[in-house]
């Protein structure tokens, strides 16, 4: 544990859309912290707000109303705008999506889209000299930013750099395509690297590949991670941390050994048995019964209650408060752990 | 990619092939008698049988048309009754003039229709969307000849170096002829006075000829624009710094230019028979006037020469439209 401040630290962070059945509440208080060097995975079913969590740090959010505080390295992220906040993103975020073939433009060649990345990312060049008549002006630059992408295509892992530079999107495999989209991230030796569901669409055995990949530029650069998965068995190949998020809240957060050897929240625990292992027999596998609240109208109090196996009387009044179980560095929302209210509703 | 254009020129003279057959039909089965009307109202029947065996009209349909296509093949487009000229070397006069008219009018439908679609995308349900959105409903509504007159009617009254109707000064000589395009034979010729007294005429027609395309143009290149700035990536290129000028005029836009060249090469065929309104209202010398008077006289012989061109012309761009496709469209490649 480092006592330096954290890289990422979000207070309070809550997401409404309007829609027209009403207004829909995504994110519902989202606290999480990002310490230097962690890979922090954020788990939790589709349509828990973890996407959303990850795109207000870049405060990419498509639309909606956001409250709250994003606080990147002692600066408010959320209040950035314009030039201020493309430049943000440009030298200190880096981030990744789910399929790396949606999120290549296909009528450019990926030299033309790396070296667009590394001029705007490193040299800060203004916009109309990455366009035709401007791009004459740069020639040298551009050679420069040629090197560095020959470089960086190296760094991730592809063959014959240099060649596939004149190469489309489409000629390249789907793992080779997001290890250039992180090429693509780390072009501005970004100190936060954002990977959301990075290998979800991947072939599995292309997956450990790009864990490992992201695990290896993690250490080497000394940069922290915030890696977004469904998968538990993701989060335990590389995290350093983990915070598990339920119907737009953090519902756990801990560190990695934690998790898995003394997890708090019953949700967690719902996540951890839906993992197929070696020794499991036909039948053994368990899913959690229910499916994810509904953001127009959210379970009351806490949100897992209608799906909780160990509720108690109580969970459906009000949202349990955060408690930190052992140290400081295990937080967990449920009221099987706040203690005072367990016993005064006991005595009841 | 060889074997590919051979395959569309061969389809390209089966497609002509029936073109021919289809107008040399329906010619020669309307009830009018070209001969009659050629030969005048005083002519007696003798008269006009024997013009009638002069033109060879009195042979079989299918003779008919196997004389007339052979003689195409051989680049003779047949004469026209009415005006007792050749229809080829009409048609080589007349055809630059329309030619340079639908060039220019698709001109102005690209250089104003992209900007008009990618501003209207990146203010979204503002005003310069709203007024931008109005513009182009305007120029699919109008009807172009009606445009061309009150055009016209403005202009006369208010801007006195604008010429309203014809293509070239009657009191003056045009440039020597190259290709038949007054503005590009005047730059060859290094005529400036005469490439700014060409560019006056062709102003407004060609503005009026361009409304329908340059509408068409801006919603497309506004619905794809808005289409593609939702994609992941974009999403992606924001997420990394990419500057938002670089998003919408380089990575959107190449994107969006698609549709609009395919839409550009559509509309060419469009405005080419546009163009015989718009001819007329400004009395442009151009094959649709030439047209619009051959029909009136119920003289078939020129109307199909001009069919005949127009269906080339229409295939011969449409071919290059596909093979320009491919070059901005790397997911394309024609193999053969």
């Amino acid at each position: 544990m480092t006592t330096q401040k954290p890289l990422v630290q979000i207070n309070d962070l809550h997401l409404y859309f309007d829609s027209f059945d009403g207004q829909s509440h995504v994110l519902d208080g989202v606290n999480l912290t990002v310490n230097r060097g962690d890979i922090l995975g954020i788990v939790g079913e589709t349509g828990s707000g973890k996407t959303m969590t990850a795109l207000s740090i870049a405060n990419l959010m498509p639309g909606g109303k956001l409250t709250g505080e994003v606080w990147f390295d002692g600066e408010n992220v959320l209040q950035k705008r314009g030039a201020d906040l493309r430049r943000f993103r440009a030298s200190r975020l880096g981030m990744i999506f789910q399929n790396p073939t949606t999120n290549l433009n296909p009528v450019f060649t990926i030299g033309e889209l790396l070296i667009d990345a590394i001029l705007t990312q490193q040299y800060d060049v203004a916009g109309w000299q990455l366009m035709s008549v401007g791009k004459w002006l740069n020639r040298g630059l551009r050679k420069q930013a040629r090197e560095k992408a020959i470089e960086l295509l190296n760094l991730v892992g592809i063959p014959d750099p240099a060649q596939r530079l004149s190469q489309y999107p489409h000629e390249f495999s789907g793992g080779q395509k997001q290890r250039v989209l992180i090429a693509m991230a780390l072009a501005g030796d970004p100190d936060l690297l954002i990977a959301d569901e990075p290998t979800t669409a991947l072939d599995v055995a292309i997956q450990a590949q790009i864990l490992r990949l992201i695990q290896r530029i993690v250490e080497e650069r000394e940069m922290s991670a915030l890696l977004i998965t469904h998968d538990m068995g993701v989060v335990a190949k590389i995290c350093t941390r983990v915070a598990v998020m339920y119907g737009g809240v953090v519902v756990e957060d801990a560190p990695i050994e934690a998790i898995f050897s003394n997890p708090q929240h019953p949700y967690t625990r719902g996540l951890l048995r839906a993992i197929p292992s070696d020794e499991m027999q036909h039948g053994d596998l368990q899913g959690i019964p229910g499916s994810p609240p509904s953001f127009l109208s959210p379970p009351s109090g806490c949100r897992f209650h209608p799906r909780c196996p160990e509720r108690l009387e109580h969970c459906h009044i009000a949202p349990p408060a955060v408690v930190h179980i052992n140290d400081e560095s295990h937080s967990v929302a449920c009221y099987l752990h706040t203690d005072e209210k367990r016993k005064s509703f006991a005595r009841d | 990619m060889v074997n590919y254009i051979l395959r569309r020129l061969i389809l390209i003279v089966v497609v002509l092939f029936g073109l021919s057959i289809l107008t040399f039909v329906i010619t020669r089965i309307i009830p009018a008698d070209p001969v009659r009307l050629a030969a005048g109202p005083r002519a007696s029947d003798e008269q006009v049988e024997a013009l009638r065996v002069q033109y060879g009209y009195d042979k079989p349909l299918i003779e008919q048309y196997i004389n007339y296509i052979t003689d195409v093949l051989q680049g003779d487009l047949g004469s026209s009754v009415v005006l007792r000229r050749e229809v080829g070397p009409d048609l080589q006069r007349f055809f630059p003039a329309t030619l340079e008219l639908v060039i220019a009018s698709l001109l102005i439908a690209v250089a104003v229709g992209i900007p008009l679609g990618l501003i209207s995308a990146v203010f979204r349900e503002q005003w310069p969307d709203h007024l931008a959105r109005l513009l182009s409903l305007g120029g699919v509504s109008l009807p172009s000849f009606w445009l061309a007159i009150i055009l016209q009617l403005l202009i006369a009254f208010s801007v006195s170096w604008i010429p309203i109707t014809g293509r070239y000064p009657r009191i003056a000589t045009p440039p020597d002829t190259i290709t038949g395009m007054y503005v590009i034979d005047s730059i060859f010729a290094l005529d400036f006075d005469a490439l700014r007294t060409t560019l006056t005429y062709l102003l407004l027609p060609a503005i009026c000829l361009s409304f329908g395309a340059l509408a068409v143009v801006a919603r497309t290149v506004r619905a794809d624009t808005l289409e593609v700035l939702n994609t992941d990536y974009i999403r992606t290129a924001r997420a990394i710094g990419v500057p938002e000028i670089v998003i919408v005029l380089k990575y959107a836009l190449k994107n969006a230019s698609l549709n609009t060249l395919t839409q550009v090469g559509l509309f060419f065929g469009f405005t080419l028979t546009g163009s015989v309104l718009v001819e007329s209202v400004f009395s442009w010398p151009g094959i649709g006037t030439y047209a619009v008077t051959a029909a009136l006289n119920k003289d078939f012989v020129p109307l199909m020469g001009v069919t005949l061109l127009i269906g080339f012309a229409v295939v011969v761009i449409n071919l290059l439209t596909d093979l320009l496709y491919g070059v901005l469209n790397p997911r394309i490649r024609y193999e053969s």
